[in-house]
């Protein structure tokens, strides 16, 4: 009896032959990250434990990345709780502003994220480097802690649910569509304790910022991971950029999974999830008529270069709609240089947007655009939840970048084609 | 333990539990005069020490914030029973020593304002206002353990000085 790709990369890091769903087992961590919100309390808890120095200096990722460059003296004083701590132990992947990105958009592109690794990080959306097939889960801070200590986390082995997404994708659906359309399909616990699995025909064509803004969301579904098999795309991305030797893992033929479900993509369209859960969605034209007063392009579901692009292809020679403020957030320092090689930040300017400095910013509420109650806003982010993005009488939509782009210039949530 | 309870719907996400503009602290206290906010922002200020959070399905669903958990804790309250948790707060309440316990029947069979008692070890709850009693789902050895322990890091403390 075979196993899936999750159950293969914890037996592998936990010394054994096989696993199955339900064991508790002890697992070797590949990389352990945290961020400026998380960190801080895993190190006043790593403190405690007692030992001198964390477990690997280069296995472990701070990135400052939600409340930076710090908003306001309480992030400034967390954030340099984080800095010392990064001096003091040597730590070497700690990304000071200016050489920074949002985490997830940052340790694919910098190649601390790899085939066949277990990743754990304090923040739930860790599970994007499932794209790249990597075992990569969202912890909190004493897990942190614990495994800057260690080197290792225990973790119960979920059962897998595969999901296949076969045939050509309709213009303008990216990864983004299709996970919040099999959110829709599943629910926000649909996925609860489980590993998903992605593949099919649909799967293979898309491109690695694609796959990335999909497994992103697993943790929307109540997943542990989002995973997608490494194929020569995945490769062609990794190879150049990995930081150390990595080896694939693939799920067996005859692995076992608890439920399989099959998706023709021909039938999706672009989704648009509606206030106040990632599941609420449906097609944008069954949208209706939403006026807007802000739109966000960026974080780390959809702050890449593609996103990017794809904005930028329905924004050129166009304006932002009077009544709207649109907010773009390249998610990384390289992001935003590609982007303004490419003359993509000066359409934006054009359309009357603002470009700002990577951060996790409006995304949860933090700074660079936050909602005013009864506002409405169409975000490229991951969550709708009541006052994540400001006031909790505001509401949040999410979307893929074309349809956030398009509702930027018409002032409400549209499809792209109405303006092109 | 025994307290009253108060009682929330399913998927009660992370922001509604502490919002993300209180995270520029890790002032337990802090983050408990705010806790529950944004489901019900006269929360904090009713909320007395033992009492208990019933909840239905998918509590603590979104971030991975421990300040969640913390911030319950830190409130007072001595235990959250629901029909199932994330999968992330269910680790860091195990992670941090606050108790919980999965129980749909007790989850859907408690109401605002009922008092509960609850027997963490037998994983026994009983609404002393209906008179009823419900079986929570045991814990593995391996996280009782945790939990005996005082929480994670006093297990790795106790790890790493047993090696
Ligand atoms: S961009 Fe948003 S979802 Fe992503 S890490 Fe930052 S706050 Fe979290």
């Amino acid at each position: 009896m075979g196993m899936t790709m999750a159950e293969k990369i914890l037996a592998r890091h936990a010394g054994r032959d096989r696993v199955c769903p339900g064991d508790l087992v002890n697992a070797r961590v590949d990389m352990v990250l945290g961020n400026d919100i998380t960190a801080p309390v895993a190190i006043q808890e790593f403190r405690k434990i007692g030992v001198e120095k964390v477990f690997d200096r280069d296995r472990i990722a701070l990135v400052p990345d939600h409340f930076t460059p710090n908003k306001d003296i309480r992030s400034a004083e967390q954030s340099k709780l984080m800095r010392q701590f990064a001096q003091e132990q040597q730590i070497t992947y700690y990304f000071e502003v200016g050489r920074m990105g949002i985490e997830h958009a940052l340790l694919p592109e910098e190649g601390l994220a790899l085939p066949g690794e277990i990743i754990i990080g304090a923040d739930s959306h860790t599970c994007t480097y499932g794209a790249l097939g990597a075992l990569a889960t969202g912890v909190g801070s004493t897990d942190m802690a614990a495994a800057m200590a260690l080197g290792e986390a225990w973790f119960k082995v979920p059962p897998t649910l595969h999901f296949v997404f076969n045939g050509q994708l309709r213009p303008w659906v990216s990864g983004k569509d299709l996970i919040l359309y099999l959110i829709g399909q599943i629910g926000v616990d649909g996925a609860r304790y489980c590993s998903m699995e992605f593949s099919g025909t649909a799967i293979s064509a898309l491109s690695v910022d694609s796959r990335l803004a999909m497994c992103n969301m697993a943790i929307e579904a109540g997943a542990k991971c989002g995973l997608i098999a490494p194929d020569q795309v995945t490769l062609d991305y990794v190879t150049p950029r990995a930081k150390r030797p990595f080896e694939p893992v693939l799920p067996d033929r005859d692995a076992v999974y608890q439920a399989e479900t099959v998706f023709d993509v021909s039938q999706i369209e672009p989704q648009v999830a509606f206030p106040h859960l990632p599941e609420n969605t449906r097609g944008v034209s069954e949208a209706g008529e939403v006026r807007l007063d802000q739109v966000v392009i960026g974080s780390c579901t959809n702050g890449r270069l593609e996103d990017l692009r794809t904005a930028a292809r329905i924004l050129k020679g166009k304006k932002t709609h009077p009544q709207v403020r649109l907010i773009i957030i390249p998610g990384t320092q390289n992001i935003y240089r590609q982007a303004m090689r490419e003359g993509l930040i000066d359409v934006f300017l054009e359309a009357e947007a603002v470009v700002s400095t990577p951060t996790c910013g409006p995304c949860l509420g933090g700074h660079m655009g936050i909602l005013a109650a009864g506002e409405k806003a169409l975000a490229t982010t991951n969550r709708n939840f009541v006052g994540r993005m400001g006031h909790p009488q505001s509401e949040v939509y999410l979307s893929n970048p074309a349809v956030a782009a398009a509702s930027a210039v018409t002032g409400k949530i549209s499809a792209p084609e109405e303006v092109l | 333990m025994r307290g009253r309870a108060f009682k929330f719907g399913n998927d009660i996400d992370t922001d509604a539990i502490i919002p993300a503009r209180y995270l520029n602290t890790t002032d337990p206290l802090e983050l408990a005069a705010h806790v529950m906010e944004d489901a019900d922002p006269l929360f904090a200020g009713k909320v007395r020490k033992g009492d208990i959070i019933v909840a239905l399905k998918n509590f603590g669903c979104g971030s991975s914030r421990e300040h969640a958990p913390i911030a319950i804790k830190a409130a007072g309250i001595s235990c959250v029973i629901a029909h199932s948790f994330a999968r992330i707060f269910y680790r860091n309440a195990i992670n941090i020593g606050l108790p919980i316990l999965e129980s749909p029947e007790a989850a859907e069979n408690i109401s605002e304002g009922d008092e509960v008692s609850v027997d963490l070890a037998a994983g026994r709850i009983e609404n002393l206002t209906t008179g009823r009693v419900f079986q929570a789902a045991p814990f593995p050895d391996f996280m009782r353990e945790i939990m005996d322990r005082g929480g994670l890091i006093e297990y790795v403390r106790w790890r790493l000085s047993a090696s």
